[in-house]
């Protein structure tokens, strides 16, 4: 296997200028997702989905504006993958998560698994969609479209120990500078997803962003819901075989 | 530092990006997915109820449940394949087996078990190979259970707060609910003499799946507000009182045909109430961020951000 390659997105220094979704789009060739006027703030796309493959957040508060490229966090431990009961959604060399277009049949299954509310399923087209993290271009040799086309390196695409370190000194930075609240989202191996591919810089606490503050892999609770699921089957061929005690009616 | 202020949300309680979900709501259809769950559960415990007719010797319950087992598997699998984005490609569901998708092993376990249905109706239907025939009737006891059960850790294994945290007593929900649906269908098509265990397993079922639901939405407190809110708690009441209606009518049903047939049918109706009911609470819970964003956010104000031990 391939070095595990990832995104450090550094919200400090976007711009909001959406290159990363045109690029994205342009790249990936992903239809349209509609052009909306949201009227709550210079967000147009509103949040990730089956066509929305990078999603710029625009945040406006008192005395700043807090901006934020979201992408598909490519887990170490991701539900969508370990949920696909095709095997459509596969785990590649770079350890970034892909689903395989020729295989998927729309089950959906995936889209209520993720934590993050990334992948989703194209109606028209019935099968689900989500972030590459451009396998094709990582398998060229190239950085994925949005990282490419990022103009203030806001994405930075690389080996994820590389980013990890390099977002640890990123921070003390800044806080050496007095921006206390600057706080490292997905980059703990320990979380609930055994860390993310794909981790942030972000300003404020990750719901402000529309990212879980604590997110799950809901697989790591299943062996205790089949054990649930096993007491209830037993109790049910208990509540079958009762209910044929007795003397024939 | 900017002063922060409570932008997002008209409820400061908690907060989130503009009021928007965090994760997506399930996107199955109705009544596709909430049909399937009920088909499934009644095909499956009348697969038990035919095994347990089969070695108790009562013919007639055991052709009913026979019947009933595999057109309710048959007729669930239709609405299963009429559910995906690409029907055409049902069949790779059979592709793997991963014990880590629920959506896997129930696939299997229906492919199994409508299998056995099917070996068990067609046999009694032509007479032919009656010894396989009685033979996948008693095995459709056991991929009876897996089929009723398996389907509350299907909606569990998801990231919708009202269904994972739901996980302990949706099996028993889905496993009552499955035991009465089946009775009603059986007490509604099997000569009295032999429908006595039809009847009792109604009204155990019924009382099961009210126990089950009762306590699961009291455990789970402010993640378990979508089963009692809007259209969901509309229909998880509405189906409280079918059922439980349908239940004791069942026990006092006696001779009286029509008591007999308005009890089955009120049993059926809570049953499907339950499955829309819980498929509307998912969609719900996953709609509000409140129930996403406020249990992590406790989380981590506890001191006890979660973590994968084992993986």
């Amino acid at each position: 296997m391939a070095e595990r390659m990832g995104f450090f997105t550094d919200t400090t220094v976007c711009i909001g200028c959406k290159a990363c979704e045109v690029a994205c789009k342009e790249w990936n060739n992903v239809p349209d997702d509609g052009f909306v006027f949201r009227a709550t703030s210079y967000d147009n796309t509103g949040a990730l989905g089956a066509s929305t493959w990078r999603h710029v957040a625009f945040i406006e508060q008192d005395a700043r504006w807090l901006m934020s490229s979201d992408v598909c966090k490519h887990c170490t431990h991701a539900a969508c993958l370990d949920v696909c009961p095709t095997g459509a959604l596969f785990r590649t060399e770079f350890d970034t998560v892909v689903v395989q277009s020729d295989i998927c049949n729309g089950c959906g299954y995936c889209v209520p698994a993720c934590p993050y509310g990334v992948i989703d399923r194209r109606e028209d087209d019935g099968r689900a969609w989500k972030c590459t993290l451009c396998y094709d271009r990582l398998r060229g040799g190239m950085e994925p479209a949005c990282a490419k086309a990022c103009p203030t390196k806001s994405i930075q695409f690389g080996p994820l120990d590389e980013l990890r370190q390099r977002a640890e000194e990123r921070v003390e930075r800044l806080h050496a500078e007095g921006t206390t609240e600057a706080r490292l989202y997905g980059a703990n191996p320990d979380n609930g997803v055994g860390g993310t591919g794909a981790f942030f810089l972000l300003l404020d606490e990750p719901e402000t962003y529309g990212l879980p503050p604590d997110p799950v892999v809901t697989t790591r609770d299943l062996p205790a819901m089949w054990r649930w699921a096993g007491g209830a089957a037993l109790a049910l061929a208990a509540g079958v075989a009762a209910c044929f005690l007795g003397k024939r009616s | 530092m900017p002063r922060r202020r409570d932008e997002m949300v008209p409820d400061a309680e908690f907060r989130s990006y503009y009021g928007q979900p965090v994760i997506k709501q399930p996107i199955w259809h109705e009544p596709h997915m909430p049909t399937y769950l009920y088909l499934g559960g009644l095909s499956g415990a009348a697969g038990a109820m035919a095994a347990a007719a089969r070695l108790t010797g009562r013919d007639r319950l055991e052709l009913a449940a026979r019947m009933t087992a595999f057109a309710g598997a048959s007729a669930g699998a239709a609405f299963l394949v009429a559910e995906l984005g690409r029907p055409m490609r049902f069949l790779n569901m059979l592709r793997v087996f991963k014990l880590t998708s629920p959506m896997s092993v129930g696939s299997w376990t229906l492919a199994a078990h409508s299998g056995l249905t099917g070996v068990a109706a067609g046999s009694a239907m032509t007479g032919l190979l009656p010894l396989a025939g009685d033979a996948a009737s008693v095995a459709s006891g056991l991929s009876g259970v897996a089929m009723a059960t398996y389907t509350a850790v299907l909606l569990a294994d998801t990231a919708v707060p009202a269904w994972h945290e739901g996980m302990r007593e949706l099996p028993f929900l889905f496993s009552g609910s499955a035991l009465a649906s089946a009775g009603a269908a059986l007490m509604l098509t099997t000569p009295r003499a032999q429908a006595g265990p039809a009847r009792a397993a109604a009204v155990t079922g019924a009382m099961a799946e009210v126990v089950a639901g009762s306590l699961m939405e009291r455990r789970l407190g402010l993640v378990g507000e979508p089963y009692r809110q809007g259209r969901a708690g509309r229909l998880m009441r509405a189906s409280r009182v079918l059922t439980l209606g349908g239940g004791l009518l069942a026990t006092v049903a006696g001779r009286s045909r029509a008591l007999t047939a308005l009890s089955g049918l009120a049993i059926t109706a809570g049953a499907l109430c339950t499955r829309f009911g819980v498929l509307e609470a998912g969609r719900a819970s996953a709609k509000d961020p409140r129930y996403t964003v406020v249990p992590q956010r406790a989380r981590l104000d506890a001191g006890a951000p979660a973590s994968v031990p084992g993986r």
